[in-house]
Order: structure tokens, then C-alpha cells, then sequence
């Protein structure tokens, strides 16, 4: 075995092994598209958030268009309030626009859905940073039994 | 009295082979980089890594394949088939990669090391070598135990690739799992930096462990036809079991908490 020949191969090895690491990144991982990209902050205050997570995506009628940034709790009056990390290609939502927490399928993961709302001035779009007053708090399965229960005894 | 004195000298055994094999890495790998060394630790790569790249792709293409196999047939009971990229993926990633790359490196590369130097041993080459003033630690350890470290590594990631093929192959095109699901829900589950990133760690970890253990069995091993036989199985037992109880820790320590 001459070392040139040793050097190809292990050169071939080197090449595969970043190929491999490559693939992991991109297409596993989905690094580079959604990872990095200009982004913007908004901010909502919920009741109950469920079980939305850090990095939970954002959609607007099925579309992600960001992820949930942190999650932390007002000292004030003790509710969560979101990160919303939004892609700067998506700045153009109306004030008025309104989120909830929802639920992909039965039992999938939650995610925010995000309703445009109406644009009532040219320029009347949410800014970074901007808090969005109107949220829809997640559907938390233990009060939705609660409450059926209760109108049915009203029957 | 001669409990004490047993256990007496097995402890103290115990910890001149700790000595000696502390020794044998220090000796090895911060001693001062030699250039004109790179061309052996080139033709080791060749020899632990390229050597064992096809029975890694084969094992790897195959655990991926029965993943997806076991894994589609508990999900498709509660309608949760998308959920097999995400399942085979971080299993290879965080768990399988790594370990499954270790045992088998440990058996196809590390018995090889381990027979390698103890027959040099053996046969008096390591002191001929000290007889001409080369240092053999240098010359023939630290060379191999940097291709393990270097190769193991990218060994582990090319198995956890061609698993994840393996299960596309088995979940979509054989069992009708959707494309787009398999691989979308598998991207929104994966995160580079906590389970791409651990696993490589991981492996890291691991390649140290396996390559420090067999270059130190067969430095250290009874220069005979028996000691180097005792030495090879020494290697692959004592780094399988390195390698299970160290994955445990570095999984708790990693992905334990939320």
C-alpha cells in the first residue's frame, strides 16, 4: 500500500464523513433555513399557554412564519407572556391581528396560530416589540370537561 | 490477614495500571506535536477508519431499517406514523451513533490496535525503537490514538446519516410512511446544536476511551503469544463496558434535564 494511496482514501473518508455531517445539518436538522434569516420580536400575553414550548412554531393559516422565542411570567399579574420570534420577510401584520394557542391533530405538538387582522391605516402594523392584545389562551382538556359536564347539569 | 493482604495488593495493582495508562496518554498526546509525524497518523486513519467504513455503513443502513421497521408498527396503532423520522433520527443521533460506532470500532479497530502493539512488544520492536532514541509513545501510540480520536468521530456521523436513509428507505418506500412527513416533522424535532452536536460529543468522548484502552492494553500486555491474546479480549470487554456506563452519564448529563 504506497501513501499516495493511503492519502485518497483517507482523503475520500475525510469527504464523506463532511458530507454526511452536511446532510445531518441541512436536511435532519434543517439548519441554514430557518436557523439563521433577519427576524423581529412580538410579544403576547396569554392565560394559559398549556403546553406551547420554546421554539413551538407560529403560523399563519398553516404557514411558519417564526417560533416561539422564551416564555416567561409577568411579576405583575402573574400570566405568561410569549416571545414571538417572526421572520423580517413577515412584518406587514396588521395591529388588530389576534393569536391563540392551538393544537396540531387530536394529540399533536401546540403551536400559535396567527390571525391577520385588518389593516384600518396604511401604516398601522405591528411593530417590534409591540405587545398583541388580542390572544385566545390555549384549551386546557380538564376545563373543557368541566364545563361540559356543568351544562349538562343545567339541562 | 491474607484478606487484607489480597486486597492490599489488588488496589495497589489497580492503581500502578491507572499510573501507567495515565502515563501512556500523557506521554502520547501532550508531548510536543511532531510534524514529520502526521504522515503515520494519516496511514493509521486509513487503517481504523477507512478499514471500518464498510462495516459501519452496513450496520448502520440495517439498525436504521429495523428502527423503521419496529418503530412503524407500535406508531401505526395510534395513527402516529409521522412520528418515525423524529424517532429514528434522535435515537441515532443521541444514542445509537455513538455507542453502536464505539462497540463495533471497539471490536473491528480496537482489538486490531491492541494485537498490533503487543506483538511489537512481543517481539521487541518498542525497545529496539527506545534503543535508537525514539521515544515510542510518540512514534507508534501517539499516531494511533489520534487517528481513533480523529476517526471515530466522523465514523459515528456517517452511521447516523445512512441509518436515517435506511429508515426512509424501510418506513417510505416500503411501508407508505409520507415523504414530506417523514422528513418535515423529523426537522422540527431535530435541533443541530443539542442533538447533532451531543452526539458528536459523545462520540468524542467515546474515542478516547476505546483508542486509550486498546493502545494501553497492548503497551502494557505480557509480552507473550497468551498475554497478547489476554490483552485483545481485555480491550473489547473492558471497552464496551467503558463505553455503556460512560454513555448512561453523559445522557444524563446531556439530555437528563429539560
Amino acid at each position: 500500500m504506497n501513501s499516495r494511496k493511503v492519502e485518497v482514501l483517507v482523503g475520500i473518508f475525510v469527504a464523506i464523513a463532511a458530507a454526511a455531517l452536511i446532510m445531518l445539518a441541512l436536511k435532519v436538522a434543517d439548519r441554514g433555513i430557518s436557523g439563521n434569516g433577519e427576524t423581529y420580536v412580538l410579544k403576547a400575553k396569554f392565560d394559559n399557554i398549556g403546553g406551547l414550548k420554546v421554539r413551538s412554531p407560529i403560523k399563519v393559516g398553516g404557514v411558519v412564519v417564526g417560533r416561539v422565542g422564551s416564555i416567561s411570567l409577568d411579576e405583575d399579574d402573574f400570566s405568561p407572556v410569549v416571545t414571538l420570534v417572526i421572520g423580517k420577510e413577515f412584518d406587514k401584520f396588521p395591529a388588530t391581528s389576534s393569536v391563540s394557542i392551538l393544537t396540531s391533530g387530536l394529540l399533536g405538538e401546540q403551536y400559535i396560530g396567527l390571525q391577520p387582522g385588518f389593516m384600518l391605516e396604511e401604516d398601522d402594523v405591528l411593530k417590534p416589540g409591540q405587545f398583541i392584545e388580542d390572544t385566545k389562551s390555549a384549551l386546557v382538556l380538564e376545563d373543557l370537561i368541566g364545563q361540559f359536564l356543568f351544562s349538562r347539569g343545567n339541562d | 490477614m491474607e484478606w487484607f493482604a489480597r486486597l492490599g495488593r489488588s488496589t495497589l495493582e489497580t492503581l500502578a495500571g491507572v499510573g501507567r495508562a495515565a502515563y501512556v496518554l500523557f506521554g502520547a498526546l501532550v508531548a510536543r506535536p511532531q510534524l514529520k509525524n502526521i504522515p503515520l497518523t494519516i496511514k493509521q486513519i486509513y487503517f481504523v477508519g477507512v478499514q471500518s467504513l464498510l462495516i459501519i455503513v452496513v450496520s448502520g443502513a440495517f439498525i436504521g431499517m429495523v428502527m423503521a421497521l419496529q418503530g412503524y408498527t407500535v406508531l401505526v396503532d395510534y395513527g402516529a406514523e409521522e412520528s418515525l423520522g423524529p424517532m429514528v433520527a434522535l435515537s441515532l443521533l443521541r444514542e445509537l451513533g455513538p455507542v453502536v460506532t464505539a462497540l463495533l470500532f471497539a471490536g473491528r479497530a480496537g482489538s486490531a490496535l491492541t494485537a498490533e502493539i503487543g506483538l511489537m512488544k512481543a517481539t521487541e520492536q518498542l525497545s529496539s525503537l527506545e534503543m535508537m532514541a525514539v521515544d515510542p509513545l510518540r512514534r507508534v501510540i501517539a499516531p494511533r490514538l489520534w487517528a481513533g480520536i480523529i476517526a471515530m468521530p466522523m465514523l459515528a456521523v456517517i452511521f447516523s446519516a445512512v441509518g436515517i436513509l435506511g429508515g426512509q428507505v424501510v418506513g417510505v418506500d416500503w411501508l407508505g410512511v409520507d415523504a414530506g412527513s417523514y422528513w418535515s416533522v423529523m426537522q422540527a424535532s431535530v435541533e443541530f446544536e443539542k442533538d447533532v452536536g451531543n452526539g458528536i460529543i459523545k462520540s468524542l468522548v467515546f474515542a478516547v476511551i476505546v483508542t486509550w484502552i486498546a493502545v494501553f492494553k497492548g503497551y502494557d500486555s505480557v509480552p507473550t503469544s497468551e498475554g497478547i491474546s489476554k490483552a485483545t479480549t481485555e480491550t473489547v470487554v473492558y471497552s464496551s463496558l467503558a463505553v455503556l456506563g460512560v454513555d448512561f452519564v453523559l445522557t444524563a448529563l446531556m439530555f437528563g434535564t429539560h
